[in-house]
């Protein structure tokens, strides 16, 4: 697996995509960074920046790998290799290389910032790892639905409004679905419907670091009461490792089912 | 070596295998015929477990192959299409293929018999069919694998290329390998093949020697002995 995962790799990092996604995240740290006195709110910036774009990052490139790949893996499925191997190997070599050009990138503007003396360094690492999370948990949606699609254009069109319904829909939804019942205790089905909703889930796991509670919004207030700050953090963590280890099952599953 | 039993295959409501029985326990060139559509590509994958078979049972050397994966190693395949990663070089590709499977030094005679030596630093994306085919070629003939499966391998190749595979598929058959070879060209089945396995409707309908079917359908060379039974079909 360590072999297709390093080829995988390698071919990513070759492509100047890469390049750009990383350039965009180096340029992006040094100017909030540097532009900005206020670090924490630099950090807000970030949140709301990296919670948009490492899904839509994450599940374009998945989709687009998976496609342009299908040479190269119907090259491995003749070789003496296992189909998990082939297609976690992968899997893991997209979302690494992802993860890696966002930590790197924003990695670099932070220590050249000077990051021992900072006190949001636990802040800011708790962003990245939510970004890192992020990326792992679209990427392998991303797998799941490309492998569902022999067509790459149903495909792409399926990813972008997984991540369209991720990111925008279904706050509005959840909004009016509360609106329309305020009436009711809504308190169970708001903290229910954020573990839906890795988006969310990540977002409040973040405020809940940065113990800003005007930005919690309703849901994440709701999530406080209900678990505390520690175990509300420990909590969020676990169902967002739930949402990579869900679709990695199924990535295994589908993979091993499918003729090609 | 290669014992296949009551295989059944469909995508979607295309039938493609149906209940092919297929038994290869002698060394020797195979020649898997029949028209399009008959099977042929989803028979040989299934051998590879690259399409998985609704029912059946396929045996490799007496050990059950069907989801398992390291028997490939007694395999080498030539896929009809030679589509290869893009941005991929020549000599990055055999390296690869040779870290993932086992070492070996086999690819440079290839490589010389072929002429691909002035090719090996160019993108697989920028050769043409032929000479990406001759790379299929040598990818297949490096390994030192009892059984070989070559689906359409003379798919683009110059008369050169042509005599130099054949020589290839020779030398492996005198060294006691079992070759499976799909083609439509009929000159080169009778040139090289040992038996024919024609395929019709999903089933085998006819193993045997050239001659045998020859003799079978009362005609005097391959082409028309397979256009006769061909004909049969279309008038059915």
């Amino acid at each position: 697996m360590l072999k297709i995962l390093k080829y995988s790799f390698y071919d990513l990092m070759r492509s100047r995509w890469s390049y750009i996604y990383f350039a965009f995240y180096l340029l992006l740290g040094f100017v909030l960074f540097f532009l900005n006195n206020d670090i924490s709110k630099a950090v807000i910036t970030l949140l709301n920046v990296i919670i948009v774009l490492t899904p839509l990052i994450g599940t374009i490139f998945g989709v687009m790998y998976y496609y342009s790949s299908r040479e190269f893996t119907e090259l491995l499925l003749a070789q003496p290799l296992k189909r998990s191997t082939i297609f976690i190997g992968q899997y893991l070599g997209v979302s690494l290389s992802l993860s890696l050009s966002l930590v790197i990138g924003l990695g670099i503007p932070f220590v050249a910032y000077g990051v021992t003396r900072s006190s949001a360094i636990w802040d800011f690492t708790s962003l990245l790892i939510t970004g890192s999370f992020l990326t792992f948990i679209f990427v392998a949606l991303a797998y799941n639905i490309a492998l569902s699609f022999n067509d790459k254009i149903k495909g792409f069109g399926f990813a972008i409004l997984l991540w369209l319904f991720m990111a925008v829909v279904y706050d509005g939804v959840i909004l009016l679905l509360m609106m329309n019942f305020r009436d009711y205790p809504l308190d169970k089905f708001a903290l229910f419907s954020m573990m839906f909703n890795p988006i969310d889930l990540s977002r409040v796991l973040i405020l809940l670091k940065l113990d800003i509670s005007a930005l919690l919004g309703y849901t994440g207030a709701v999530f406080q009461k209900f678990f505390g700050t520690s175990r509300g953090m420990l909590v969020s963590m676990l169902v967002l490792g739930l949402w990579v280890v869900l679709p990695v099952w199924r990535i295994l599953r589908l993979s091993g089912k499918k003729d090609f | 070596m290669v014992i296949i039993k009551d295989l059944y295959k469909r995508f979607g409501s295309v039938k493609v295998l149906q209940g092919l029985d297929l038994t290869i326990d002698e060394p020797g060139i195979f020649a898997i015929l029949g028209p399009n559509g008959s099977g042929k590509t989803t028979l040989i994958k299934s051998i590879l477990g690259m399409v998985i078979p609704q029912k059946g049972d396929i045996s490799i050397d007496g050990h059950h192959v069907l989801g398992q994966w390291d028997y490939r190693n007694k395999i080498s395949y030539m896929p009809q299409i030679a589509n290869f990663p893009q941005n991929l070089r020549v000599i990055e590709l055999i390296n690869m293929i040779k870290n993932l499977r086992q070492e070996t030094r086999l690819d440079q005679p290839l490589i010389q018999m072929f002429g691909l030596t002035p090719f090996l630093d160019k993108r697989l994306g920028n050769l043409s069919g032929g000479t990406r085919q001759k790379v299929n070629i040598v990818l297949t003939f490096m390994f030192d694998s009892p059984l070989i499966i070559l689906d359409e391998p003379t798919t683009g190749l110059d008369p050169v290329a042509l005599i130099y595979l054949k020589q290839l598929i020779q030398q492996e058959k005198e060294r006691g390998k079992t070759l499976l070879i799909t083609t439509h060209i009929m000159n080169l089945v009778e040139e090289i093949a040992d038996r024919v396995v024609f395929l019709l409707d999903g089933n085998i309908y006819f193993n045997g020697t050239v001659k045998a079917l020859e003799e079978q359908t009362g005609q005097s060379n391959l082409e028309r002995a397979i256009a006769e039974i061909l004909k049969k079909e279309y008038e059915a």
